[in-house]
């Protein structure tokens, strides 16, 4: 089943934890709060780290779904 | 300065003060996450609160409504608020505030400024050079980020003893003689207002200049705001890191295996940094109950101070297996040394790079270093804590021990 990412923008603070784990599926806007790179589907090949960057967000903002 | 009896309880008379709890406070906290997760003390103005767990801390750091951050400091008698924002404001003051700040900030902000702090640690280091010991927080940590944040306020890197002194002044010695809280502000204003005209004059590419083009509805900072702002950045980016830069030493000196493989491995800084960074949270905040809140079963009553510690929070067990155990390959760690909501700590980029910057560039050049022997390591008191001094041996080193 294919995997998305999501930045649940209420919640970041900002932390960005996720793009420094994920940096091919977050990058950090101009206020440095974090958001998803394109649509948020994850690779196959970045699952674990599309995990990591979900289990590393002090603010439990980094959302993953299986579609 | 009163003279203070030793605790007995720290449940129902705890001091963050106390000897004890500055030269070891994790089995305290250990204690008293058992017992008595949401401890008091009647030492403080209008008393103290202190939550121990993660559970609490996070649910106080998530509400501005009920605790406020007009005091950002326990502190034995409360003195005259000093706004000094963003860290001292709640809604709606406070997202503007921070939001002027949060572009300087950002990870592509802090990591045009890596090379030059890899510089100034190398500089460190060769004026180490082929010593047989040193120490590693008076003669490395503590220069690294008031070199780093003096450049980015552009002000001169060689007035760095004049702020740690404004900043032991404030943030140690004034939480018990708050005498010379308002004099140390004064000189602090003083110096700023010196340098903002002096930016206004001659603009450079630096933050004064940057606020001094800053407009909150339309309008430039007001100069309480500017001059608070400014003294936060300062005293919020220089203990706090050469803290973290300390404990981290201090850690890898009194555990020779994490020293080696970290050392052989330097791929391994980025879960360390996470990891000394959850283990050794250099910063405590704290709270002023604006309204009576229940959080943790225990009632909070309006105007009395939270202690609210990221640190405790940090070795909470029920959120980080082996909490206890400082894990240099932790893969996942949520931890909140930089805070937990609105009021996360603005500078936590800069922190971070520093932080890794300063361990890698030392493991290079000194991979083989313990404390010195008869050390007397002294860790600082109060809202920051971090090794104050720490004498290191180089075993490798002509004439080493």
């Amino acid at each position: 089943m294919p995997l998305r990412v999501r930045v649940v923008a209420e919640r970041c603070q900002g932390h960005n934890r996720c793009c420094a784990l994920a940096p091919e599926l977050f990058e950090a806007d101009e206020l440095g709060n974090s958001r998803v790179i394109g649509d948020g589907s994850v690779p196959e090949a970045l699952r674990a780290k599309a995990e990591l960057a979900m289990k590393n967000c002090p603010e439990h903002a980094v959302v993953l779904r299986e579609d | 300065m009163s003279k203070r009896p030793p605790v007995e309880d720290w449940g129902t008379d705890f001091d963050h003060r106390d000897p004890r709890w500055v030269e070891n406070p994790y089995p305290i906290w250990d204690e008293l996450r058992r017992r008595c997760p949401v401890a008091h003390s009647t030492r403080f103005e209008d008393g103290a609160y202190f939550a121990s767990r993660y559970e609490e801390v996070r649910a106080i750091a998530y509400d501005s409504e009920h605790f406020s951050s007009r005091r950002v400091i326990v502190r034995e008698r409360k003195v005259p608020l000093q706004s000094s924002p963003p860290i001292t404001s709640d809604p709606p003051e406070h997202t503007p505030a921070r939001k002027l700040l949060l572009p300087a900030f950002t990870p592509q902000a802090i990591a045009k400024l890596e090379p030059g702090t890899r510089a100034i640690c190398r500089e460190l280091l060769e004026r180490i050079g082929a010593s047989a010991g040193c120490d590693a927080a008076v003669d490395y940590a503590q220069h690294i980020p008031v070199r780093v944040i003096a450049h980015m306020l552009g002000v001169p890197e060689d007035d760095g003893d004049r702020f740690r002194e404004w900043i032991h002044l404030v943030l140690e010695v004034g939480n018990t003689d708050e005498s010379v809280i308002l004099p140390t502000l004064q000189e602090m204003n003083a110096y700023f207002a010196g340098w903002i005209e002096r930016r206004r004059a001659e603009p450079g590419d630096d933050l004064i200049s940057f606020l001094l083009k800053a407009r909150v509805d339309g309008a430039p900072l007001a100069l309480p705001h500017f001059l608070g702002t400014l003294r936060l950045l300062l005293i919020a980016g220089i203990d706090t890191t050469w803290s973290a830069i300390g404990a981290s030493l201090w850690h890898l000196a009194t555990h020779p295996a994490d020293r080696r493989r970290l050392a052989a491995d330097r791929a391994l800084l980025p879960t360390a940094v996470e990891e000394f960074l959850r283990a050794y949270a250099p910063v405590t905040m704290a709270r002023e109950v604006a309204k009576q809140a229940e959080v943790g079963g225990c009632t909070f009553r309006e105007k009395g101070q939270v202690l609210l510690s990221f640190p405790a929070a940090n070795r909470d067990p029920a959120v980080f297996p082996d909490a206890d155990k400082v894990l240099i390959d932790r893969t996942e760690n949520r931890h909140a040394a930089f805070g937990l909501g609105r009021h996360r700590c603005l500078g936590s980029n800069l922190a971070r790079m520093e932080l890794t910057v300063a361990l890698d560039e030392w493991l290079a050049r000194l991979p083989e270093f313990r404390l010195a022997d008869g050390a007397r390591v002294r860790w600082s008191e109060g809202t920051v804590r971090g090794p104050r001094r720490l004498p290191v041996a180089f075993p490798g080193a002509r004439g080493g021990v």
